[in-house]
């Protein structure tokens, strides 16, 4: 059991979000032992196979369990979530490295990345070395959220990190790979952005055809493969 | 049936924005995938229950009014939500009753008086392709409807086919009103971070009437009124999970309350989530409705949606026309003809049609 010291609330805690779903909250920061808790507790509650369950939705540091009221109360859920986090928390906790890891291939520099020469140049580092640094380690996908397939990546190099552009860009191309702050991402679909893209893959990272629409899936791990061109 | 060519509408005018909507787009928000969905659920729920469609069918929402469409076949339709003028060829019809139409037949849907949005079932449902298991139209994702998108105008949209049961003439009894008026309360459950807030940020929320401001959309309602204080200042959480109705506040220390189309994560603190009864309303609240809170445990806001889902049933649905036998030249026909407030119908043959009279006098 976890207490945050600045607002003394006490983790894991079960809250209400309002009468169809139930939050549980297994911290309050950013941390990867709490979000791979969160993905031990997704499997548990999946096996648990309750009745009244709709949805569950992981996050960084908590889970959101939609249910069906007219099914199961919330006094009854609470009481067989509660169980359930405590079943949960005697799983081994090897989940991490058991994450499925989802490779993606990316073209850094020129049209692929646009900003790629600035961010060398921000960071004082030559071009191969942010390449090197940035391909260099299997980034946590803490959870994904904000646009379909969009996923929320852990563990950026510090070294490489560079605040958003001062003007977004209108479009972003499918497939771009960027750095904002001290967080990188991939946007899985054209949209307006503002964060200095370093390079592209074109990888199809959300297909709404496909019952497994997302190539990234929550609690996976993304790694980026430098290679010369798409061609392949 | 091969005598049967496929069924179809023609949208003529669009008006301001319609879009194709069901109950939402569930199973695919861990992925990023917007739930969506008809922003006033009891509308869609009743339009689909009068022409006897499974709950799950797909209708038209039209924002504001202003539509114009063709139905090609003969078919049985209802209009339900924002109250506005309706017609069919002219003939003015009511809200909230199947009525068979003509082949050929034109509805002109005239601007929202009050509320905005109008939902339109047709018997059978829209009949386009699902995108993950629903019809819901996500603009800011471009995902379900008509490729993504608002229907324009030239869009032919399939229908399926019509359920057995489908039958014209019929109301929902005890068809709540949704419409919001000029001030509504909403019910609400604390939390899920209510413990964010600083007692007087709490009692703002419960004490003040707020304004829905002209920055609302299906996304959500934002709203003006004072700030709801933080207990640190910070209004910033780690990123989590949002659901309907959930009440974040930002920075501004104005609230806003999330609908169909929130995105599925957000980093603001929740104060409180709206009962799921009272969501409907909110999606016919228009910019300046007033709004004031107050708090009910999750117990009571379930007792709610228990009572509520008593009420969509077809056992609830009646005829308004009361239908006599009679014999014309020895055959047996089946006629009724009822005035229902600004309309009048008349029924033959089980079918129940709008019709213009110019002198009627109800039997009585």
């Amino acid at each position: 059991m976890a207490t945050n010291e600045a607002s003394g609330t006490t983790y894991p805690r079960l809250v209400p979000a309002g009468d169809s779903a139930i939050v549980i909250e297994l911290g309050s920061e950013i941390d990867p032992n709490v979000n791979d808790q969160i993905y031990s507790l997704v499997k548990t509650v999946e096996m648990a196979g309750l009745e009244a369950v709709r949805e569950l939705v992981p996050t960084y540091r908590s889970l959101l369990v939609s249910y069906d009221p007219l099914v199961s109360r919330f006094v009854e859920m609470n009481e067989r979530l509660a169980e359930l986090v405590d079943r949960s928390k005697d799983r081994p906790d090897k989940e991490a490295e058991q994450a499925r890891i989802v490779e993606l291939p990316v073209v850094y520099g020129g049209d692929d990345g646009p900003d790629l020469d600035s961010l060398a140049e921000h960071t004082n580092l030559s071009v191969q070395e942010v390449i090197d640094i940035h391909s260099g380690i299997d980034y946590r996908v803490y959870m994904i959220g904000f646009a379909p397939g969009f996923p929320y990546l852990g563990g950026l190099d510090q070294r490489i990190a560079m605040p958003r552009l001062k003007t977004p860009r209108v479009s972003v191309p499918a497939g771009s790979v960027g750095i904002a702050e001290s967080q990188t991402g991939v946007y899985p679909n054209a949209s307006p952005g503002g964060w200095q893209l370093i390079g592209r893959t074109l990888a199809k990272l959300f297909d709404v055809s496909s019952k497994s629409p997302s190539l990234i899936t929550p609690g996976s791990k993304v790694r980026f493969v430098s290679v010369k061109s798409h061609d392949r | 049936m091969t005598d049967n060519p496929s069924r179809t509408i023609l949208i003529v005018q669009p008006g301001p924005m319609t879009l194709v909507q069901d109950r939402g787009r569930f199973g695919f928000q861990q992925l990023g995938v917007s739930v969506s969905g008809a922003v006033d659920i009891d509308a869609l729920d009743t339009a689909n229950l009068l022409v006897g469609n499974d709950p799950n069918a797909a209708c038209l929402e039209v924002m504001l009014g202003g539509l114009e469409i063709e139905f090609p076949n003969a078919i049985v339709i209802a209009v339900t939500g924002a109250e506005s003028d309706v017609t069919i060829d002219g003939v003015p019809i009511s809200l909230g009753v199947s009525y068979f139409v003509h082949a050929g037949a034109r509805l002109e849907l005239g601007m929202a008086i009050n509320g905005l949005r109008t939902y339109i079932a047709v018997a059978g449902g829209i009949e386009i392709a699902q995108t993950l298991g629903s019809r819901s139209t996500h603009l800011a994702s471009g995902i379900g409807g008509v490729d993504g998108r608002a229907l324009v105008a030239g869009d032919v949209i399939d229908l399926g086919e019509p359920s057995d049961a489908v039958a014209s003439g019929l109301l929902l009894e005890d068809d709540s009103q949704t419409l919001p008026g000029s001030e509504i309360n909403v019910r609400i459950v604390l939390g899920p971070q209510d413990d964010e807030f600083s007692g007087n940020g709490i009692a703002s929320l419960f004490n003040s009437t707020y304004t829905v401001s002209d920055q609302s959309n299906r996304q959500g309602l934002r709203l003006d009124g004072p700030v709801i204080e933080s207990k640190s200042g910070r209004y910033d959480i780690v990123s989590d999970a949002v659901v309907n109705g959930s009440i974040q506040v930002p920075g501004d220390g104005k609230p806003i309350i999330l609908l169909a189309d929130r995105q599925t994560t957000g980093g603001y603190a929740k104060i409180a989530t709206v009962a799921t009864v009272d969501l409907p309303r909110l999606g016919q609240a228009g910019p300046g409705t007033k709004i004031t809170f107050s708090a009910i445990t999750v117990e009571e806001s379930q007792e709610l949606l228990a009572a509520r889902s008593e009420r969509f049933k077809p056992e609830n649905l009646a005829s308004i026309v009361e239908q006599i036998s009679l014999k014309v030249d020895g055959d047996d026909i089946v006629v009724g003809v009822a005035d229902n407030g600004s309309s009048t119908l008349a029924a033959v043959e089980r079918n129940t049609y709008p019709v213009s009279v110019e002198e009627y006098t109800p039997a009585g």
